[in-house]
């Protein structure tokens, strides 16, 4: 366990860093990830969901090629949370443009949260975030009957009007935490806090845990020469990492001109 | 039937000719009503905009009619400030036009969040690393500066210019209008450039975004001096359009020209910064980013001759037209060049929105489309309305332009 707090590029004294390896070689396309997603945090839905400009999901699958035609035709899954980016200097593209202070970056988990009840609707932060992964929530949210019932008691349903995102299950956090201090204990251990999302994936693809903590899974991974982040080089500094030993597939991940060495 | 209330020694036409154009003015901003009150009872659902296109019509029609309306503030400042008489000829109605468009923004602004109720929220958790909630406070305080700036030129009807309290009460705003209009240019300094800002400060976008000079992005006094030289521009051309209803004389030529020649000279300007940062935009940040410059404009309708449009067209002709005596001064060629400048910041408030949200950034994301639909088009055109209905009601009932019984006795 880490002993002592880190400083982060912000200057402020950093607890945790908490972060996703996905490894994209192991995905499957599947959707568990975010069918779990959906459930866990009350994600609303419409008996329509054909429109995917209007329909929600913090976490949402991409499918890449590498452009070929059968039979080198390669097809990769991309599963996109939301980043909890840092930025260069503790500003994530989101958080400092949002002009009510609605989101925010928890220097104590890294996390990028969005607090509901104060967002106005304003749809900068969905401007600024270069991955979609901030969604609006177009209408209120209507439940099928007898389902309010299955909702999950540790997330607030949103209205319509705010903007949502992923919060790498923060709920799940908070509840690690409450029972790690009810037996005495101030670190939460790496298998107290997953995310939804990770605990579903039935290929173990997604890897959830303390990105500074040398003793989780994650610390290692990221440090793989088969791993990379989306569009690093805009400088959002994200959390969220994916492997593959697939070049082409590391090569989408980020833009390149024609003839530029990818990494 | 509303004689009394004509101020005197001018001429209007008859009032069932004035009612009837009013009556149908307000039957399209009857219908922009409607509109908003869909938008603001069923939500944002009931427009075209989505998780891909969170700004649209709105925001554009926010960013057009605030730099259309920046003739209000910077001919103040030329009057009270640079202390050029001529202008003072011509302020009243840049007030005017300048108060429609603020107006304007506020209400867009309102139909464009997602919880009107909670727009407050944006000066009581104010963000100050938010280009946003700069351009919220500066427009605010500023259209209370218009109002204050509007509300002398009201009292001055000829039958509330009879009561003294009225009567005096305009006096002194009107000897301290200089500290008004000196707040109102540093103000409206400060949200046109937040405006680019917003934009410009945006990193994970890399149309929009742009290098940072101190502070601020270049695409913030981008906006500043686009604002200076087309609000000028749009105020001549609101005369002249204003001159042929009424098929009078309404302002001076020189006055015109004046103003012509100070808002072609900023164009020249304006383009002459736009091409460095474009030219270093696209052999230096775009690079950066992985991106080539053809790589923002992939394809219809956000092609490379939109740059062309906005620069060319819209730019370098009408402020070659401006900068000329003769062409200044000629006026068919005069509104035209003004109309191009209106246009050509329209259409650069609306790339620099809506295609900077067009462009996907994920290599592996798609394009998608994204057209107005009804709400959206009424509520963003009826400013225009509004403007030719507060027009029609202050020229008729207000000494709007000081030069109309001189040019037309």
């Amino acid at each position: 366990m880490k002993e002592e707090h880190k400083e982060g590029a912000h200057g402020h004294k950093e607890k945790y860093k908490y972060g996703m390896v996905i490894d994209l070689d192991k995905c499957t396309g599947c959707g568990a990830c975010m069918v779990a997603c959906m459930t866990e945090n009350n994600v609303p839905f419409r008996k329509d969901e054909s429109n995917k400009l209007v329909s929600t999901a913090w976490m949402r699958v991409f499918k890449a090629t590498n452009g070929k035609s059968y039979p080198d035709i390669d097809v990769c899954y991309f599963p996109r949370p939301c980043m909890h980016c840092e930025g260069e200097h503790g500003h994530a593209p989101c958080v400092s443009v949002c002009p009510a202070t609605a989101t925010d970056y928890n220097y104590e988990t890294g996390i990028v949260s969005q607090i509901y009840t104060r967002c106005f609707g304003c749809r900068y932060c969905m401007a600024a975030c270069p991955y979609h992964a901030r969604y609006f929530n177009w209408w209120d949210p209507v439940w099928p009957d007898k389902m309010e019932k299955a909702l999950s008691p540790d997330v607030s349903p949103r209205m319509r009007g705010v903007v949502e995102k992923c919060s790498f299950c923060f709920h799940r956090f908070q509840r690690a935490r409450d029972h790690a201090y009810a037996e005495g204990r101030r670190e939460i251990r790496e298998d107290e806090y997953q995310t939804a999302c990770t605990q579903a994936c039935p290929a173990d693809a997604i890897i959830f845990g303390d990105l500074n903590n040398p003793e989780h899974k994650v610390y290692k991974l990221k440090k793989s020469p088969y791993a990379f982040r989306l569009l690093e080089r805009l400088g959002t500094n994200p959390k969220v990492y994916y492997l593959s030993t697939r070049s082409w597939v590391r090569r989408a991940g980020d833009n390149y001109l024609a003839g530029e060495r990818s990494k | 039937m509303d004689s009394a209330l004509i101020p005197q020694g001018v001429k209007r036409c008859p009032f069932p000719q004035f009612a009837l154009w009013i009556g149908f003015l307000s039957i399209f901003m009857l219908w922009a009503v409607v509109a908003a009150g869909v938008a603001w009872i069923k939500g944002l659902n009931t427009t075209n905009l989505n998780d891909y296109f969170g700004f649209g019509a709105w925001i554009t029609a926010d960013l057009a009619v605030i730099a259309l309306g920046g003739g209000a503030f910077f001919t103040g400042f030329m009057r009270y400030i640079l202390g050029i008489e001529d202008f003072k000829h011509i302020l009243n109605f840049a007030v005017i036009i300048g108060f429609v468009c603020y107006s304007s923004a506020l209400v867009i602004l309102g139909l464009d969040v997602g919880q009107p109720l909670r727009s407050w929220f944006i000066f009581w958790h104010a963000n100050v690393h938010s280009m946003l909630t700069e351009v919220a406070f500066c427009i605010s305080c500023y259209f209370t500066v218009l109002t204050i700036e509007y509300i002398p030129l009201v009292l001055e009807n000829r039958q509330l210019d009879k009561i003294p309290l009225v009567h005096n009460f305009s006096h002194n705003l009107h000897r301290i209008m200089a500290v008004f209009a000196a707040t109102g240019a540093f103000l409206s300094f400060f949200h046109q450039g937040s405006l680019g800002g917003t934009v410009g400060v945006l990193f994970g976008r890399p149309f929009g975004f742009r290098e940072h000079f101190a502070i601020w992005p270049t695409a913030f006094f981008l906006f500043i001096i686009s604002a200076m030289a087309c609000g000028p521009c749009f105020t001549i051309l609101v005369t002249r359009i204003t001159e042929l209803i009424t098929r009078k004389k309404l302002v001076k030529q020189n006055v015109i020209a004046k103003l012509a020649k100070v808002s072609g000279w900023l164009m020249v300007a304006y383009l002459a910064l736009k091409m460095i940062d474009t030219v270093y935009w696209a052999m230096v940040t775009l690079p950066n980013m992985g991106v080539s410059v053809m790589d923002m404009y992939p394809e219809s309708p956000f092609t490379i001759w939109i740059l062309i449009a906005e620069l060319g067209f819209c730019g370098a002709i009408p402020a070659i037209i401006l900068i000329t005596e003769k062409g200044r001064n000629n006026n068919f060629l005069l509104v035209p060049a003004t109309i191009l400048s209106c246009f050509g910041a329209i259409l650069n408030r609306y790339v620099m929105t809506v295609q900077t949200l067009a462009l996907p950034v994920l290599p592996f994301d798609k394009f998608v489309n994204y057209i107005p639909n009804w709400v959206e088009w009424v509520t963003s055109l009826a400013p225009f309305v509004y403007l030719a209905l507060l027009i029609s009601l202050s020229y008729r009932y207000l000494p709007v332009f000081p030069q109309e019984k001189e040019l037309n006795p």
